[in-house]
């Protein structure tokens, strides 16, 4: 940060202003002064955005059914018919990579939302009526985030079994004490607020406060967690299922599409192993920033 | 009403001079202890008082005097632990608060009782716009529609002369400055026409300008609802300006109790005349001996609740102290037609002694 000094030359003060956002107008203007100020952020917006409208319009943008196999182009070079080429049993790569994303998505938006909903009510329970439910609660949250979340979620989803449904329970498991450290600390300080208090004095009940009064204020971290939670959920699965524990035969996943060749074919067929990391680092990537870009804009000594 | 108005005509001059019937709030002997590693601390010991319909009682003291501890006892907002309420009584409109169930206490708060707090800029949440907070008494406590609520509020609103309600009820604290927050906090604490207000240090935290105008809000409202007000300061030009009655409480203690006309003509505490010494006059004589433009003050501070002298709590710090002060604890005496306190050498004081 530098402070302000004498200037040198004349000031414009409509140019000033309109860098401290002083005409944004609405949700889409705030949102464009925002990208403009934030331009990785804007970056990892438009990588999200994308991955989003490809998970939706899957149909429309892949060019094969990615379950059809096809021993004619059984390992098919990349362009042509392929247009990143075929796998061993001949499914287009891009299809698959573009189904893929709906995985992807499903489980990263299914666990994390699972995840933050259970940390949220975990953590303002925990902080706000405290006593022994807290003891037990913060107990069991220490033993789950002293193991590392890969871990854990293998542990998981390696006692529920593979399928779509056990794959996000077991990601959104080890979500829940990150969430509800973060809910808990929060709590801790507002419970204390006056605001609380004036509450008190209009006659609410201590569940009504800790809904209507402690949890939009606790909201925004959980908002900052959360993007930053769907990419490593992402991951997660990615590397459940690349160590054979996450989605099974034969939705298209970008985590077991790179571990089924990534053996076998890594030096005869590099497109099989290069086209769907790239994927992943790209959503990851992507996630990362927009993550970093939220939580700077709702950092409240960001605002003014 | 009608019916009693109308009685009132019929007995005429007898009915006239009746007292200002019964009193809307009546605290009795209201004693909160604090059980902490330190002790036990007497925050409220023994106090009592009653306020009548759109009448203003004034509570009086030091910060630490347990004026706030009192009026979060009339609520029953005592944090516990370590406080708790151990002797007395509250009554409302002849309904002991004490006696009742938590549940039945929260029908009461917000609805009959209402509070005012220091802090407006704290008091409201920060992610709720202001209408929404103040109709969330009204949806609580009268069965009313979110939509009429809003109304009610925006109503409310312009009672406490926001200009735009309409706009600033759609508006979050932060766009409120601090006089604007504390006219919303009176309008959230009127929402539900309360029966008794309790204002704590409602103008503390707000601008000397602001402080009048928010205080001529709260009588003006009041004569209109006729709400019984208990008002908490630190601040006797407030007390002059607002209250009909005045407590002065030291140590957790009454110490005085009168008329603000009495109190003011003829303190008869030493530490209500070492209150009154300490506050700049525009009338002090200008010429005099050496020191006179020095304002007084009072010698000491406030005896921590857990190590109070066996004697008066104020006497390690009166200039009037003697060896019988020290020992005993004065007994409260009604010394003029209704005016209390609680001090060995109040005659001494009555002659006009300085």
């Amino acid at each position: 940060m530098s402070y302000a000094g004498p200037q040198a030359q004349a000031v414009d003060h409509g140019a000033e202003l309109a860098r401290a956002g002083a005409h944004v107008q609405g949700w889409g203007g705030s949102v464009l002064y925002q990208a403009r100020r934030h331009p990785l952020g804007a970056l990892g917006l438009l990588i999200v955005a994308a991955f989003v409208l490809v998970a939706l319009f899957a149909p429309f943008i892949a060019t094969h059914d990615p379950l059809a196999t096809n021993a004619a182009s059984s390992l098919a070079r990349p362009g042509g018919e392929h247009l990143l080429g075929a796998d061993f049993m001949g499914r287009d790569m891009w299809s698959r990579i573009i189904y893929g994303a709906r995985i992807s998505l499903i489980v990263g938006i299914a666990s994390t939302l699972l995840g933050c909903l259970l940390g949220v009510a975990v953590g303002l329970i925990s902080g706000f009526w405290g006593g022994w439910v807290d003891l037990v609660t913060q107990r069991v949250n220490d033993v789950l985030q002293a193991l590392p979340l890969l871990v854990l979620a293998l542990v998981m989803a390696a006692a529920l079994g593979p399928s779509l449904q056990n794959v996000i329970i077991a990601i959104s498991i080890p979500v829940i004490p990150n969430v509800a450290r973060v809910i808990r600390s929060n709590t801790l300080a507002l419970r204390e607020m006056p605001f609380v208090e004036a509450a008190r004095a209009q006659g609410m009940s201590e569940l009504r406060i800790a809904v209507l009064h402690v949890l939009p204020n606790t909201l925004a971290p959980v908002i900052v967690l959360a993007t930053a939670q769907l990419g490593s959920a992402i991951l997660t699965e990615a590397s459940l299922s690349f160590l054979g524990l996450g989605i099974p035969e034969p939705y298209p996943s970008w985590g077991r599409m790179l571990s089924e060749s990534a053996a076998e074919y890594v030096r005869t067929a590099p497109w099989l192993v290069i086209f769907p990391g790239l994927a992943i680092s790209l959503v990851i990537f992507g996630t990362n920033l927009l993550g970093d870009a939220i939580r700077d804009i709702l950092d409240p000594r960001e605002r003014s | 009403m009608t019916q009693t108005a109308a009685a009132r005509l019929a007995t005429g001059a007898e009915a006239a001079p009746a007292p200002a019937a019964e009193p809307v709030l009546a605290v009795e002997d209201l004693q909160t202890y604090f059980y902490t590693r330190r002790g036990l601390l007497k925050a409220v010991d023994r106090v009592s008082f009653s306020v009548g319909a759109g009448e203003t009682l004034a509570i009086v003291g030091e910060s630490g005097c347990g004026k706030s501890i009192t009026a979060l006892s009339v609520m029953r907002l005592v944090p516990s632990p370590p406080g708790r309420i151990v002797g007395g009584s509250v009554r409302l409109r002849g309904r002991d608060l004490l006696r009742l169930s938590e549940e039945e206490m929260r029908q009461i708060r917000g609805n009959e009782i209402s509070m005012i707090f220091q802090e407006p800029m704290t008091s409201l949440n920060p992610v709720l716009t202001i209408g929404n907070q103040i109709s969330e008494a009204l949806i609580l406590h009268q069965d009313v529609s979110r939509k009429a609520a809003m109304e009610r509020a925006v109503e409310m609103l312009r009672l406490v002369r926001i200009p735009e309600p309409e706009r600033r009820a759609r508006e979050y604290p932060h766009q409120l400055s601090g006089g604007m927050r504390q006219r919303a906090m009176i309008a959230m604490a009127l929402a539900c026409n309360p029966k008794v207000l309790l204002a704590d240090e409602p103008t503390t935290a707000l601008d000397v300008t602001i402080q009048a105008q928010i205080l001529e809000l709260i009588l003006e409202l009041q004569q209109r609802l006729g709400t019984a007000v208990v008002l908490i300061t630190h601040d006797l030009g407030v007390v002059a300006e607002t209250a009909q009655r005045v407590i002065v409480m030291y140590a957790g203690r009454k110490v005085e109790e009168a008329d603000v006309t009495s109190l003011f003509d003829e303190p008869l505490h030493p530490y209500t005349r070492g209150l009154m010494g300490s506050i700049p006059r525009l009338d002090m004589p200008e010429t005099g001996t050496k020191g006179a433009d020095r304002l007084q003050e009072i010698p000491g501070m406030v005896p921590p609740l857990n190590a109070l002298p066996p004697g008066c709590a104020f006497a390690p710090r009166c200039a009037m102290a003697t060896e019988k002060c020290q020992a005993e604890y004065p007994p409260y005496r009604e010394l003029r037609p209704g005016h209390w306190s609680a001090c060995w050498h109040a005659e001494r004081l009555m002659a006009g002694g300085a």
